[in-house]
């Protein structure tokens, strides 16, 4: 069969969101920032909100996450993206404000921005993808790096009297009564994927009620970071990321 | 309706802002500085005008806050005192790599460190040489009384809008604390978005319509070609800045044959020096920079060539006297005079000062 025979309007199964840019994605094989960045494009494409809507990218991996959405974005310092967003979701109301961040940007350097932009109950999305190490500078110990986990700057594997601890912060922010919707979900499966998807569709359905802050995690892989295929990374995270991550809500008001 | 009232120089700024139709503004408590955040929570100013205001979890938080809504195309503000200003510096770095406007307050107290909560004017070097990483200018005016503090809110404003960068009024604890009678504006509309695009173009996020391409507030660029070109787009923007924009005053220089040289409250010291030199029978003037960057390099090169000497008076260890030099560049005596750590130079000091440089032995 000639491939101009299959390639017609009926047989459309699939379509790439007018939302998503045209430009070729700089992450690795196997990352999951690539899923996440469709999920949201296809979310803000079916609530019909790409005119209102303005992104606020982190410093990490993610920081020319403005490259791949066709929306206005915003791109913070590290760590600062809950602050910026707050200012933006404070001056523009009506807008639809969402910060995407990672573990070192979300738990560690911004800990104080994230932890006060939730606790003012921010009318905003977060999205927080959690690959437990620092990608973007070549595989550093992050903050939700698991005990004995190897990293560039634990290369023994995370020693706690010697590193601290992972940070649950997803945990510690389900407990502040600024965030309506707190909730954590991975993309290893297509059926994950698409839970993933509809709980950021009601994270940004949340604001549009205007309920306070949502966030919602992805635990994430990092083939490059773990040094492991794509494949392999996935099963490490199921069977080691999910015990300490455990996914599911754990705040739905 | 224009309104004369008597009140501190923080509680100036906050009615400015409110009058010139400021979008919001976001803050940390800091000596001696807190009435500016405590006045416009007092006046609810969002129930008016609907101007914004919050209070941040740090000074971290707020001049990112600022960057946000600046981002958007708002007149956003922010105020702090030095070691408040220091955990600003991130922010204003990226604010001038990103061209965004705002204004930022610095009520300068003494350093370093925590250091003490009296006037000081020791961060005249962070203001006007840049403060974060990276090349670049923070648009710098020192108001002398509360009076200016008011009217340099919209000036601030204007400046920042105009070249798309941080501007920033350098007070200190005195013109802060100090009461003084004012007269303040009548109350502006906030700018519409319509009329921001129409004056200053399209380059806020405001949500990408259709009739526009996506707008992106960015400082990033990896490649050093792109980046190097971006740097000589600065540069040249603050060209045009100390081409356009210098201010400053002269008090007494035409028949000067000694110059101070001060800003802010010292500037306000000086008046006072130059009068009492003068009924001692020394020709002394006072040029006072409004604008510390751009710097009034010229107004002191043209006044150099008359006079015998040139005192910068400041209270710091001597940071604006370099800046005299420069100007000068060798052609006559430079000195610096400062009291500093929170200490406030009394006019006979400086005239002695002035004496002991450059007429005794």
């Amino acid at each position: 069969m000639d491939i101009k025979e299959i390639v017609k309007e009926e047989n459309l199964v699939y379509k790439k969101s007018m939302v998503l840019t045209d430009k070729e994605m700089h992450y690795c094989p196997g990352c999951t920032h690539g899923v996440v960045h469709k999920l949201i494009a296809e979310v803000i494409d079916e609530m019909g909100i790409q005119e209102k809507t303005i992104g606020v990218a982190p410093v990490g991996c993610a920081v020319f996450a403005y490259d791949y959405l066709h929306i206005d974005w915003q791109e913070a310092a590290h760590g600062r993206a809950p602050a910026v967003a707050t200012g933006v979701k404070r001056l523009l109301p009506d807008k639809m404000v969402f910060s995407y961040q990672g573990d070192g940007d979300l738990a560690a350097i911004g800990t104080a921005e994230t932890i006060h932009a939730c606790n003012r109950g921010e009318n905003i999305v977060m999205v927080f993808i959690n690959n437990g190490i620092y990608g973007m500078t070549g595989g550093q110990m992050a903050p939700t790096t698991l005990k004995g986990m190897k990293a560039s700057t634990c290369p023994f594997g995370r020693e706690p009297q010697q590193d601290g601890n992972p940070l649950k912060i997803t945990e510690l922010l389900a407990q502040l009564p600024g965030t309506s919707y707190v909730t954590r979900h991975s993309c290893h499966t297509a059926a994950a994927v698409r839970k993933t998807k509809k709980a950021l569709r009601k994270a940004f359905e949340n604001q549009q009620q205007k309920k306070g802050t949502s966030l919602v995690e992805v635990v994430s892989t990092c083939s490059s970071g773990w040094k492991m295929t794509p494949a392999k990374a996935n099963d490490w995270m199921v069977e080691n990321m999910f015990p300490f991550y455990p996914l599911g809500d754990l705040k739905d008001e | 309706m224009k309104e004369l009232k008597l009140m501190k120089g923080n509680e100036a700024i906050a009615e400015a802002a409110i009058r010139c139709g400021t979008d919001g503004y976001f803050g940390y408590p800091i000596t001696p500085q807190s009435e500016i955040m405590e006045t416009l929570m007092a006046q609810q100013p969002w129930n008016t005008t609907g101007m914004v205001v919050l209070q941040a979890e740090s000074e971290v938080a707020s001049i990112n806050m600022v960057y946000g809504g600046a981002g958007c195309g708002k007149k956003v503000m922010t105020s702090s005192s030095s070691p408040g200003v220091s955990l600003m510096q991130e922010g204003l770095s990226y604010m001038a790599g990103c061209e965004l406007p705002c204004v930022v307050v610095n009520v300068v107290r003494g350093g370093p460190g925590l250091g003490t909560i009296q006037p000081a004017q020791s961060d005249y070097f962070q203001s006007v040489k840049g403060g974060g990483h990276g090349d670049y200018k923070l648009i710098t005016l020192a108001p002398a009384s509360v009076q200016e503090m008011a009217d340099f809110v919209e000036l601030a404003f204007e400046l920042a809008f105009k070249y798309r960068n941080p501007a920033l009024i350098l007070s200190d604890g005195v013109i802060g604390q100090m009461m003084e009678k004012v007269e303040l504006q009548p109350q502006q509309p906030r700018m519409t978005e319509e009329e921001l695009i129409e004056k200053y173009g399209s380059w806020a996020t405001t949500g990408k319509t259709a009739d526009r391409e996506r707008n992106i507030i960015t400082s990033v660029e990896l490649a050093s070609e792109e980046m190097e070109a971006f740097n000589y787009k600065l540069q040249a923007k603050y060209k045009a800045v100390e081409e356009n924009e210098v201010r400053y005053e002269n008090y007494m220089c035409d028949d000067a044959e000694y110059l101070l040289v001060a800003y802010g409250s010292s500037a306000r010291i000086c008046q006072k020096s130059v009068e009492i030199a003068r009924e001692k029978g020394i020709k002394a003037g006072l040029l006072r920079p409004i604008t510390l960057f751009p710097f009034p390099t010229k107004p002191i090169q043209d006044i150099a060539k008359h006079v015998k000497g040139i005192l910068s008076v400041e209270m710091s260890a001597g940071q604006m006297v370099e800046d005299v030099k420069l100007a000068v560049n060798g052609s006559v005596s430079v000195e610096h005079f400062g009291r500093f750590g929170g200490i406030i130079p009394s006019p006979d000091e400086v005239v002695k000062a002035l004496e002991s440089n450059f007429i005794e032995g």
